[in-house]
């Protein structure tokens, strides 16, 4: 076996830089699950307070901007597809189409961020924020349930940041040609975090904003 | 081998909007069955719709259906895995 390695490894070394996308893509995938279980554990909890105080989570849940989610879904999913057609732009090895469909996503990942923080703000507005007095004056499922969604929608912005500049970086590979058609890793693992962001967001949205 | 791996499966273009249209169009169900009031059934249909959406980013978006075997036997281990955080917490909880 370990023979077999090592001419495995003789052989590439004398025929090119050696590289194992498939290796690769196992790792990527290796950290995505990871990002999947620290959602996952907290779905958990929005699962076992909404088991336990049901009515108030359906109360604080009137209180959250339906459409005003909705068109952030709508903006979010958006951007996963001009995403996926950034790919396959450079797949058919069109550059200038891909950094352009990026600048896209980019714009909407912004889009949802801007949104986003105009909801907090009404919502501090109405002193509804992690410790705020009013807020602890209301019932307990309400607190939690709040507590919750400034937790979960907060570290999903964030990773919506974090996207955002893998985003960036991804577009000055594509423009420097360190990321091609023939070399795409790059730019397909910014695709599937980015669509992971997404993902998130899909259970995300009705579970907080659709139990009213 | 090699050479499927460097030139992966290239869907169209009207594929992915296809798939982006079908996720639009199960948001609007989401949301039209909450302002029907469609009380009763709300979290299930919520969490099956939900689903359905996520599979069509997993299995388009992310390629999933295209990749060699591995990738979705990785992705069943960990929603199996997932799944046995949930049952034991609930069924801590349910025992309480």
């Amino acid at each position: 076996m370990s023979s077999e390695l090592a001419t495995a490894h003789r052989v590439h070394e004398a025929h090119a830089p050696h590289r194992d996308p498939v290796g690769l893509k196992i790792g990527m995938w290796l950290f995505l699950f990871t990002e999947i279980t620290l959602f996952g554990t907290l779905f958990i909890a929005f699962a076992v307070y909404l088991h336990a105080y049901k009515l108030d989570f359906q109360a604080a849940s009137g209180e959250l901007n339906v459409p005003i989610g909705t068109l952030n879904t709508i903006v979010l999913l958006t951007s996963s597809l001009t995403m996926a057609l950034a790919i396959q732009a450079l797949q058919r090895r069109d550059k200038t189409q891909s950094i352009l469909l990026m600048g896209v996503t980019l714009l909407f990942a912004c889009t949802f961020l801007v949104v986003k923080a105009f909801e907090w703000n009404a919502k501090f507005h109405h002193h509804i924020y992690p410790g705020s007095e009013v807020l602890l004056l209301r019932p307990r499922g309400e607190i939690v349930f709040f507590g919750l969604y400034f937790t979960m929608t907060g570290l999903h912005a964030l990773h919506v940041v974090i996207g955002g500049i893998v985003i960036l970086f991804a577009v000055s590979r594509v423009r420097k040609g360190l990321t091609s058609a023939d070399r795409p890793e790059f730019i397909e693992y910014t695709g599937l975090y980015w669509h992971l962001v997404d993902l998130v967001w899909i259970y995300l949205f009705p579970l907080f904003y659709l139990i009213s | 081998m090699e050479h499927e791996i460097e030139h992966p499966h290239v869907l169209s273009r009207s594929a992915y909007v296809a798939v982006w249209a079908a996720l639009i169009c199960l948001t609007g169900v989401t949301v039209g069955s909450h302002s029907l009031e469609l009380r009763h059934l709300a979290i299930l249909t919520i969490m099956i719709v939900a689903t359905v959406k996520s599979s069509l980013v997993l299995l388009y978006f992310m390629h999933v259906r295209f990749e060699k075997p591995i990738v979705p036997i990785m992705i069943l281990v960990t929603l199996a895995t997932y799944a046995v955080f949930v049952i034991l917490t609930f069924s801590d909880y349910s025992f309480r």
